[in-house]
């Protein structure tokens, strides 16, 4: 787990034990916790670039986290549009920048 | 589709749609509590600081306490939840629900409609890029995944989201670089920001961030001084290194579907933006249509699960499962604590807001 | 810029002195005693029930400040981990051999172990003195609001609040 987990919390406490998966991000393999989002593994992993713009092919990234914005979309097993911040990791998922409109 | 009957149906299982669901289940009355999300609680359940407010509203409870409870016993209650259930409209027919694919309409005799708010954006060079996170964005990544959305962070907006969204990012071990404020006073309450100071966190006021720098994701903030009317002043530029810049300017009543209903509204900046008008019940303008907590007006939660509390003895007066009299003696203890919660500076504007909207509503004939 | 806790953060001395939850000079000399810093009217009220001796008084309407009788306080310090705004301290003036102590409310990881030596640090975050850490405990079984009690020299008594965070273990 890199940097940016947190283990311990002061009022949190240590962090629960969750079952490891793993999604792949452009085939790169992404260690994730079972339950959280495709976002926060993403983010945790240090990966911040979701998606890019239709026009100017800008990089765009998490943004609301609570699946208003569209910021966050990605193509999650050959689907687009697919929300990250409020979608489950899920073992072996497929995770890809979405370029434009796909 | 199906179509559904049901006597009472609430629109969000945040603080104020829970208490709805409660107190309407306290005098019998059927309720089905609609929610989005996989998980009820609204904003509740990543806080996790200690409430303020008084016994009653759970004050010194930690926020995800205070959802654990307010769930538990709407839970124990009997009431109907459906969660992963967006509630897309309010039509003659009824409401229109959308839960794993498929599609309901609900004809409900009377409807609390308390979809909380969200956060306002910020627009400036750079603010599209990766790493410009809003702070309930940032909140839900510590405080329920555990992660942090990076190690250097400046806040911008010193209002009680900023503040506390600021220090949860500290205990979750990243360093923040500054907190950022327009205006020459801080917005929330001073003992958020005092925490901050003591940590040695620079709070900057009559500031802005004219850049978020970086090339595909923040790598540094460029604040500015403002003037008085909140521009930036030429020249008084400087950058700081960081990663992550948080979004937290302020939030707005989330009122599509009340707008969509044909509820009536007004604008009032205390309670950012436009608000339904409502009566003493929090009964909008339409019949049977009822509005409760941040959609309401931008608020805390004790006084979000007040405004639940009068909807849901309302809604379920209205149906005839308790008398007007002790409904009436209820909804004002209610308001009583309501003034309560809304005096002092910090919310005297709020309860002379709440007043003209009141006196802003139509009677009826 | 303007003075005061709504413009930087940190309580003026005007504020401080009107404040009516701040103990007496001469109550500080005398023992240990709570230091309630709520110098604005806010919608609260858990440290008046946290009080055994009954000595914090908020009252109605609940955004009153907190009024200590600092007669009836004897600086138990139940009251500092029940303020959400992590307002309130003990102070020990009292302790004799030119020193202080101070309890504060403490939120973050690593904690100091008993016996260590800490930065003390004033309002501003800034190092005052080197302390030594008498006592960390939790009270009432909240675990994520430690109650930390440190010694140092008596005469920056009045600029202590609380201590510089402590980097975590590589």
């Amino acid at each position: 787990m890199s940097d940016l987990s947190i283990k311990d919390h002061p009022v949190l406490g240590p962090a629960p034990v969750r079952r490891r998966v793993t999604v792949y991000y452009e085939g790169r393999p992404v260690e994730a916790a079972e339950g959280e989002t495709v976002a926060s593994a993403l983010t945790r992993a240090g990966i911040k670039v979701f998606r890019t713009t239709e026009k100017t092919g800008e990089p765009r990234g998490l943004y609301c986290g609570m699946g208003r914005c569209s910021d966050c979309m990605m193509v999650v097993d050959g689907e687009p549009n697919v929300r990250t911040c409020v979608t489950p990791v899920r073992d072996g998922m497929r995770v890809e920048i979405q370029h434009g409109l796909a | 589709m199906e179509l559904l009957e049901r006597e009472i149906v609430v629109i969000g299982a945040g603080p104020a749609g829970l208490c709805a669901a409660i107190e309407a289940r306290r005098t019998g009355a059927e309720v089905m509590l609609v929610d989005e999300n996989s998980r009820p609680g609204g904003q509740l359940f990543k806080q996790i600081h200690k409430f303020f407010g008084s016994s009653e509203h759970h004050a010194g409870t930690r926020g995800y306490d205070i959802a654990s409870e307010l769930c538990r016993q709407a839970d124990s209650m009997g009431t109907e939840m459906w969660l992963d259930t967006v509630a897309y409209g309010i039509f003659p027919e009824g409401v229109g629900l959308v839960k794993n694919g498929e599609n309901y309409i609900v004809k409900a005799k009377k409807i609390i409609v308390a979809a909380g708010g969200s956060e306002d954006p910020a627009a400036f060079k750079g603010s599209t890029l990766p790493g410009v996170i809003t702070a309930g964005a940032a909140q839900t990544l510590a405080n329920v995944d555990r992660v942090l959305p990076g190690k250097k962070i400046v806040v911008l907006g010193s209002g009680n989201v900023g503040l506390i969204a600021a220090y949860q990012l500290m205990q979750g071990g990243a360093e923040i670089m500054a907190v950022v404020e327009k205006k020459d006073h801080i917005g929330g309450y001073g003992v958020h920001a005092a925490k901050l100071r003591r940590a040695g966190v620079p709070i900057l006021t009559e500031s802005v961030v004219t850049e978020a720098v970086g090339k595909d994701s923040v790598e540094a903030v460029t604040i500015s001084a403002a003037d008085a009317e909140g521009r930036p002043v030429p020249g008084s530029e400087r950058t700081i290194e960081a990663d992550t810049l948080c979004i937290a300017v302020g939030m707005s009543p989330l009122t599509e579907l009340l707008w969509q209903a044909g509820a009536k509204f007004s604008y009032v900046q205390e309670l950012g933006g436009f608000v339904p008008l409502h009566d003493e019940h929090m009964m909008t303008t339409l019949d049977g249509l009822y509005a409760a907590g941040d959609v309401t007006g931008i608020e805390e939660a004790p006084i979000a699960m007040e405004e639940g509390n009068i909807a849901g003895i309302s809604a379920a007066c209205a149906c005839g499962h308790i008398g007007p009299d002790a409904a009436a003696w209820l909804c004002a203890a209610a308001q009583q604590r309501i003034r309560s919660l809304e005096s002092g500076s910090f919310g005297d504007n709020r309860w002379a807001a709440r007043h003209r909207l009141l006196d802003s509503m139509p009677r009826k004939e | 810029m303007k003075e005061g806790i709504a413009y930087s953060g940190v309580p003026s001395e005007e504020e401080l002195a009107a404040c009516p939850g701040v103990p007496s000079r001469a109550r500080m000399a005398r023992g240990a005693v709570a230091y309630i810093e709520c110098v604005q009217c806010i919608p609260c009220n858990p440290c008046q029930q946290a009080c055994p001796q009954g000595a914090i008084t908020v009252g109605t309407p609940m955004t009153n400040m907190p009024v200590l009788d600092e007669n009836k306080c004897v600086g138990c310090g139940r009251c500092v981990s029940k303020c959400s705004g992590l307002a309130i301290t003990v102070i020990n003036k009292a302790c004799g051999g030119g020193l202080a102590t101070l309890d504060f409310p403490y939120e973050y990881l690593p904690l100091p172990k008993v016996g260590d030596t800490v930065e003390a640090a004033d309002r501003l975050g800034q190092a005052v003195c080197p302390a030594r850490v008498l006592a960390v405990r939790s009270d009432g079984g909240d675990e994520g609001t430690r109650v930390i009690r440190i010694e140092f020299p008596l005469d920056e008594a009045d600029r202590v609040r609380t201590i510089r965070r402590l980097k975590p273990e590589v």
